[in-house]
């Protein structure tokens, strides 16, 4: 059977940043638009501030659970150095999402190892399409740091082969236990992350927006 | 550890559930009426069992250790109970002992052992073939390719224990535990036990018992090699392009689906014993056949020495995770076909590794900060987060071997060393979980054979690289609930190690740490060193204030640094010349203080007193416990 109905999404970061659960959510997204869906990772030593990425596959059926270098359509990147890392599986179209987090391992503050300079910066030289964002400050700015990962899901609403009101759903469903000012809170995250990349893109997010 | 795990109603039969690998056979063990399910935590294998214990109505444990968990697994059995057992690879190394004669008494009640290989070594010391087993033990293999056949294959599984009256191996693999997939589930069937019968010829296995019964492991290999050739776990399928054809079982079967969909293909399910007639007429559909298996050469050594031609190993890589992408090139060698090169853009990008670290506040930052300040010495570690010791910055252990090794290996050291390593003292790091698994022995072993070793038991309790397992010396079972606590100190008195070389200590009180372990290695004799402070990843672990660093103070000297701690960041870096002419950098650093959870282990080596605490209306909401 073909395969190349297959969406292809990676979402990379590091242990505790959420990388796991965002997936988790697009995958339930993915499910409720009747997808097959297949999700992994190698997260044996997630919580102990190593390298995770995670793999989503979707499609009418899915085979391999392992994304293949040069064939994500969209990278959603939790951190500037690790969406660089990553950024070799992205097709040659592909679009990156990065927020624009720094976080710098003890062994590049040992002085063993640089970080570097501009990640995203590299990316676009490498001729990436990126779009990198301050997640953590959009979410500071609506009042709650928590809210970052929501913002990361708003950030790549627009850009699955659905609509972004699936994605939206999944993520109430997710807080509606949690009360509806939790909830209020997520759907602004929601329409604020697709609002910085839409503004970077140029594109105004479609017309399904809600919040 | 872990908090009181709520027994939820599970989803309802015909739920279409989206599920891990592990997941998926736990759900598969309660609804085949399992009454008895164990384990002990190992990467991948850990959630078959936590999932397990928040179902109903049947017994999950945290056993000791894996040999442990398949001896209860198997007296369940003895009464007509299902029963289930679950580790990774090298927990069944463990386990062997209990395995290579339970299959010469076999199972009365259904009795599936998973195992999970970590291919790639994701989280082991080692990368095993659990398939050799199979051949080992005579007995049958059952091979998932994702979740749905995960949960199915175990369901199977059960029944077909009972059938044949043999244990049964799931062999999975990384690609199949931490895959999610969609999984149609079905209802709990009851499974009463029919009651233990006393039959010293089956269960006692003493050498006249056990010569009866070793013929039936090779009439069962051929009843079973009959089964296989007509299971329905073995599909030919015929495919429309035929210049190679392959035979792949687990994950690499969808591997091949998506690399070549239109060749044909025989999936095994039932991996062992195999079907030889479908590999012939496999073989007799395609002009070349091709093994694809993950790790060793087993079934394509087999297959050639059934007189049939095959290629595999030759043109596909020993070791690692395969993948379409590298079927693909490997296939194109085999033909003699050109070997597109990789587009350029899928060359990965330079970027610094980035190694897992130990947390901020681990309590093992101060064991290892105080190991690499003291010269002469061998410190022999183990399995677990403190493995990690052996990174940067420490670089503070010499060995890791297996579970329980460090007692071991740190005795050898002792009586085998010549006069060059005479004046070295030897250290034994251990954790508290893997002193219970395989470690108490170890120690026995030194105090009986007059060992000069201080051992340094990191008590944090739980089991912490897992994700924080509940152990006997946590006081709680798996569901969270009250359980006999061990008293470590008792069990190392117990084990021969005199009252008086028994200290406990705590690991953020670097003076008092260094000044025991100076002490104790001075002593010839053993001695145990119990470092108790709660792994930050549990319940137990409250925050403490957190710090920051007064810029204006900060003299960049990068002590704080040396303790590894990653909430730790250099602002500015300095090169000045020392009057002494030495040129030194300079390293200026901040604190994290959404991640410093305040254990204070940097404030001990700062000099300048630069660290202090965040003051109180600053501390961020997120460390406030309510």
């Amino acid at each position: 059977m073909s395969q190349n109905d297959i969406t292809n999404i990676l979402v990379c970061g590091i242990g505790g940043q959420g990388v796991m659960t965002a997936t988790e959510i697009l995958a339930e997204a993915a499910i409720a638009e009747g997808h097959d869906v297949k999700k992994t990772e190698v997260a044996g030593m997630a919580q102990r501030g190593g390298v995770v990425t995670s793999h989503l596959r979707f499609g009418r059926k899915v085979l391999s659970p392992q994304i293949e270098p040069g064939t994500v359509q969209v990278l959603l990147g939790f951190e500037g150095a690790e969406a660089l890392r990553w950024s070799h599986y992205l097709k040659p179209d592909g679009l990156a999402l990065v927020n624009n987090a720094k976080l710098v391992p003890p062994v590049v503050e040992l002085g063993l190892f640089d970080y570097p300079e501009d990640p995203t910066g590299q990316m676009r030289a490498a001729g990436r399409r990126v779009v990198s964002f301050d997640a953590m400050s959009i979410a500071r700015d609506l009042g709650e740091v928590r809210l970052g990962n929501t913002v990361m899901l708003g950030a790549i609403a627009d850009y699955l082969p659905f609509s972004s009101e699936v994605l939206l759903a999944c993520i109430v469903k997710r807080f509606a236990r949690k009360g509806e000012q939790v909830v209020d809170a997520n759907r602004r995250a929601f329409a604020a992350g697709r609002e910085a990349v839409a503004k970077q893109l140029g594109a105004a997010p479609s017309e399904n927006a809600t919040a | 550890m872990a908090a009181v795990m709520p027994q939820l109603a599970p989803p309802p039969a015909a739920s279409r559930l989206l599920l891990s690998g592990n997941e998926a056979v736990a759900r598969a063990v309660w609804e085949s009426g399992v009454r008895v399910a164990a384990a002990y935590p190992g990467t991948p294998a850990t959630e078959i069992i936590e999932s397990l214990a928040r179902y109903p109505d049947l017994h999950a444990e945290w056993s000791v250790n894996e040999k442990v968990s398949m001896e209860v697994a198997l007296g369940a059995s003895m009464t007509g109970a299902r029963a289930f057992c679950a580790m990774k690879h090298v927990g069944l190394n463990v386990a062997s002992d209990c395995l290579m004669t339970m299959t010469i008494t076999g199972a009365y009640g259904g009795l599936v052992i998973a195992v999970a290989d970590d291919v790639g070594l994701s989280s082991s010391q080692n990368e095993q073939d659990s398939r050799y087993w199979g051949r080992f033990a005579h007995l049958p293999v059952l091979e998932p390719a994702d979740s749905q056949e995960a949960y199915e294959m175990t369901k199977f599984a059960f029944g077909f224990s009972e059938q044949y009256e043999t244990p049964v191996l799931l062999r999975l693999t990384t690609r199949i535990c931490h895959v999610k997939g969609l999984v149609a589930v079905g209802a709990r069937e009851a499974h009463e036990p029919p009651g233990f019968v006393k039959n010293p010829e089956r269960w006692v296995m003493v050498p006249a018992h056990a010569r009866t019964r070793i013929p039936n492991l090779y009439q069962r290999d051929e009843t079973l090699r009959a089964v296989s050739e007509a299971s329905p776990l073995n599909i030919l399928e015929a495919g429309t392009d035929r210049t190679v054809g392959f035979v792949a079982s687990g994950p690499a079967y969808m591997h091949v689906k998506e690399a070549f969909p239109n060749a044909p293909v025989l999936k095994l399910g039932f991996s062992y014993p195999w079907p030889p007639q479908k590999v012939r007429e496999l073989a007799a559909l395609c002009d070349k056949l091709v093994v694809v298996e993950e790790t060793e050469q087993l079934l394509e050594t087999e297959i050639k020495a059934a007189g049939i031609a095959c290629h595999g190993k030759d043109v596909l890589p020993k070791m690692g995770e395969l993948s379409p992408q590298v079927l693909g090139p490997a296939v194109d060698r085999l033909l003699g076909r050109p070997v597109p090169p990789p587009p350029p853009a899928a060359a990965p990008m330079k970027v610094f590794p980035r190694p897992p670290t130990l947390c901020a506040s681990c309590p093992h930052m101060g064991i290892y900060y105080t190991l690499a300040q003291i010269k002469n010495i061998i410190v022999t570690g183990d399995i677990g987060c403190y493995t990690l010791g052996a990174g940067h910055p420490w670089n503070a252990l010499d060995t890791t071997i297996c579970m329980g090794a460090t007692m071991g290996v740190a005795l050898g050291i002792d009586k085998g060393r010549g006069e060059v390593d005479r004046n070295k003292r030897i250290i034994a790091v251990i954790g508290d979980s893997t002193f219970m698994h395989m470690g108490m022995q170890g120690l026995l072993n030194i105090t009986y054979n007059k060992g000069n070793v201080t051992v340094l038991l990191l008590d944090n309790n739980t089991t912490g690289m897992t994700g924080g397992q509940a152990t006997p010396a946590s006081g709680k079972d798996i569901h969270g609930q009250d359980a006999p606590r061990v008293d470590l100190a008792k069990v190392v008195e117990a084990l021969g190690v005199a009252n008086e070389r028994i200290k406990v200590v705590d690991p953020y009180e670097l003076p008092i740490l260094f000044k025991t372990i100076r002490d104790e290695i001075k002593v010839d004799a053993p001695s145990v060193i119990i470092a108790r402070r709660p792994c930050v990843l549990i319940e137990d672990f409250k925050p403490f204030r957190p710090y920051l660093v007064e810029e204006d103070k900060c003299t960049g000297c990068g002590n704080c640094i040396e303790v590894g701690c990653p909430a730790i960041h250099v602002t500015r870096r300095e090169k000045v010349i020392k009057p002494s002419g030495r040129e030194v950098e300079l390293a200026f650093v901040n604190i994290d203080n959404q991640a410093c959870t305040g254990c204070g282990l940097c404030v001990q080596p700062c000099a300048p007193d630069a660290i202090q605490h965040v003051p109180r209306r600053d501390i961020p909401i997120h460390i406030v416990k309510t």
